[in-house]
């Protein structure tokens, strides 16, 4: 009999589809209530940091360098009080196999997939990781298709996600474009179920360990570098994988930075909406990702995301469009470093976050990625300004996303800007309690503790509010 | 004409206004969910026929044949003044000097 393919069959179908796709069964993990075991979760997929380590030497993943960036950290001084401006690290993973750090999230994937029989693997992106899968395809000798949302409904496409499109046929992947909308997910579903591919998401445990190891070099080579550990480690946020994967290496290595999330404001902009997909020059790393999948990270594609943010969160900072442009140009110009600019949202933050620390601190700013036609500054701000948005040079706290970009006239106008993270943490008790019909159990406030790297009293006050 | 076995784009509607999902915004919900592949052509077509493809996958797609060849136009855009200005205004601020 053949399956019905229609959009309400196919998405009723979604757990059997997914089970089948991840070849792991999430049930496993419930306890029927608010809680389920996230640790058991991650221990589930087999792999230990030490396996996933040697899996990323044989796809040539890893090792990136650490760089000191001595003139931009000059520069934080000059804008400094005495005595502080902190010094900024950077971790070149542009020199990874895919030009990304995505990369180290596709292999376990792609590694287990192949293990397991699988003929290929699929990905849903519009991002870096893309290429990541495809890289690790290649290598590993399996089919890939990756689905993109790519077009608004005039057919103009974002010149970021045409490049990684590029990006992904070069290393040998099927490429599969749409318009705006999140039906992309049924678009999925029924390719997954066609192909019997491995879904390889970014929100399975799979790959949430593969970033790990991003964590435990960091404190390693900070260690051998400059004989001590980071005090703050700044994460692009998004998904909340990279932050998620991150802290939790950090933590295995007995390292205790604080971490910070940094997203691009993109508020006031619908992500599902067509005519506003091509207002915005950011295609990830922005807070139309990164708060709602803060708050709650089983809206992803699998059932239980492994990356869960506000678990190890300690500060959520937004930087705006136009200071991340700007950041990109100051690595460029300052450090000879040209890299593409999403990447840079982070050490945009960190420029920010290091005149607030002493000098004898140390931020490091986790991630770069490779840059190119299409995934440029004047690429994306020309493509912007063909858009209808204002770009000019001024105080960027005057940008409004989806009309204008406002790079700073001058360094000292570059400024971070809190999130306020225990209202997030507060929004992320309210909706899990809320998908039960009963008050959480003790366990549950335990769990939600642990979700929100608060305490039972956090909770509970929260849960009544 | 394409022949059959070329290289081709193609373009399909996966959703018409009507079939799309329920929680959308209204500028969204108004226009179809539209597709583009690329595949190995089933056989000898022209623009704007329905035709049939054999992706690099081996899956076999349906859809109207749009671009024969299809290559990448993206670019690194146009001149933007403001990047330059931004770079040259920290160069000096750091190491000395005027602006140009």
């Amino acid at each position: 009999m053949t399956k019905d393919i229609g959009y309400g069959a196919v998405m009723s179908r979604r757990s059997e589809i997914m089970k089948a796709a991840v070849g792991m069964d999430y049930s496993q993990f419930e306890s029927g209530s608010i809680a389920f075991d996230y640790e058991g979760m991650m221990r589930a997929t087999g792999y230990s940091l030490e396996d996933v380590i040697g899996i990323q030497k044989d796809f040539a993943i890893g090792n990136t360098p650490l760089i000191e960036l001595k003139n931009i950290t000059a520069l934080v001084r000059k804008l400094s009080k005495d005595g502080f401006g902190a010094r900024i690290l950077i971790k070149d993973e542009a020199a990874n196999p895919s030009g990304s750090f995505k990369v180290r999230r596709a292999a376990t994937s792609i590694y287990h997939a192949k293990r397991m029989g699988y003929p290929g693997a699929l990905a849903a992106t519009s991002g870096n990781y893309g290429a990541a899968v495809a890289s690790c395809c290649a290598k590993a000798g399996i089919r890939c298709i990756v689905v993109q949302e790519c077009y608004d409904s005039r057919g103009i496409g974002q010149p970021e996600i045409i490049e990684k499109a590029r990006k992904c046929e070069a290393l040998g992947a099927e490429v599969v474009q749409l318009s705006v909308g999140p039906e992309l997910f049924y678009v999925f579903l029924r390719m997954l179920e066609e192909t019997g591919y491995f879904n390889a998401s970014l929100y399975t445990a799979f790959g949430v360990v593969g970033i790990e190891t991003l964590g435990w070099e960091v404190a390693r080579q900070c260690r051998g570098q400059i004989g001590r550990d980071p005090d703050v480690v700044v994460c692009t946020n998004a998904g909340g994988g990279n932050l998620t994967g991150t802290a939790r290496g950090l933590k295995k290595a007995g390292c205790r930075a604080q971490i910070v999330a940094a997203s691009v404001n993109l508020k006031g902009l619908h992500m599902a909406s067509d005519t506003q997909f091509n207002r915005k020059s950011f295609t990830t790393g922005h807070t139309g990702f990164g708060m709602p999948f803060s708050t709650w990270p089983d809206r992803s594609d699998v059932p239980r995301s492994a990356a869960r943010p506000l678990r190890y969160m300690d500060r959520y900072v937004t930087v705006t469009q136009g200071e991340v442009f700007y950041t990109t140009e100051l690595l460029a110009r300052l450090e000879g470093i040209e890299r593409g600019p999403a990447g840079n949202t982070s050490l945009a933050a960190a420029i920010s976050i290091a005149q607030e620390l002493p000098e004898e601190a140390a931020v490091v700013v986790q991630e770069t990625e490779y840059t190119g036609a299409g995934k440029h500054g004047s690429a994306q701000l020309s493509f912007a300004r063909q858009n209808g948005i204002r770009v000019s040079l001024g105080d960027p706290a005057d940008e409004v996303p989806g009309e204008s970009i406002v790079l700073p006239a001058r360094p000292g106008l570059l400024r971070a800007r809190d999130a306020d993270l225990n209202h997030m943490r507060a929004s992320l008790i309210r909706h899990a309690a809320s998908t039960v019909d009963h008050a959480p159990t003790d366990a549950d406030v335990a769990f939600l503790a642990e979700e929100t790297k608060t305490d039972g009293a956090f909770v509970r006050i929260a849960l009544k509010q | 004409m394409a022949k059959k076995g070329d290289w081709v784009r193609i373009h399909s509607v996966v959703l018409t206004p009507g079939e799309r999902a329920a929680a959308l915004p209204d500028d969204t919900r108004r226009v179809p969910l539209e597709l583009w592949t690329k595949g190995y052509l089933a056989a000898d077509a022209s623009p704007g026929d329905e035709v049939a493809v054999t992706t690099r996958t081996g899956r076999t797609v349906r859809g109207t044949l749009i671009d024969e060849a299809p290559h990448y136009e993206h670019s690194f855009g146009d001149f933007v003044p403001e990047l330059q200005q931004a770079g040259d205004e920290a160069f000096a601020f750091l190491f000395g000097g005027d602006r140009p």
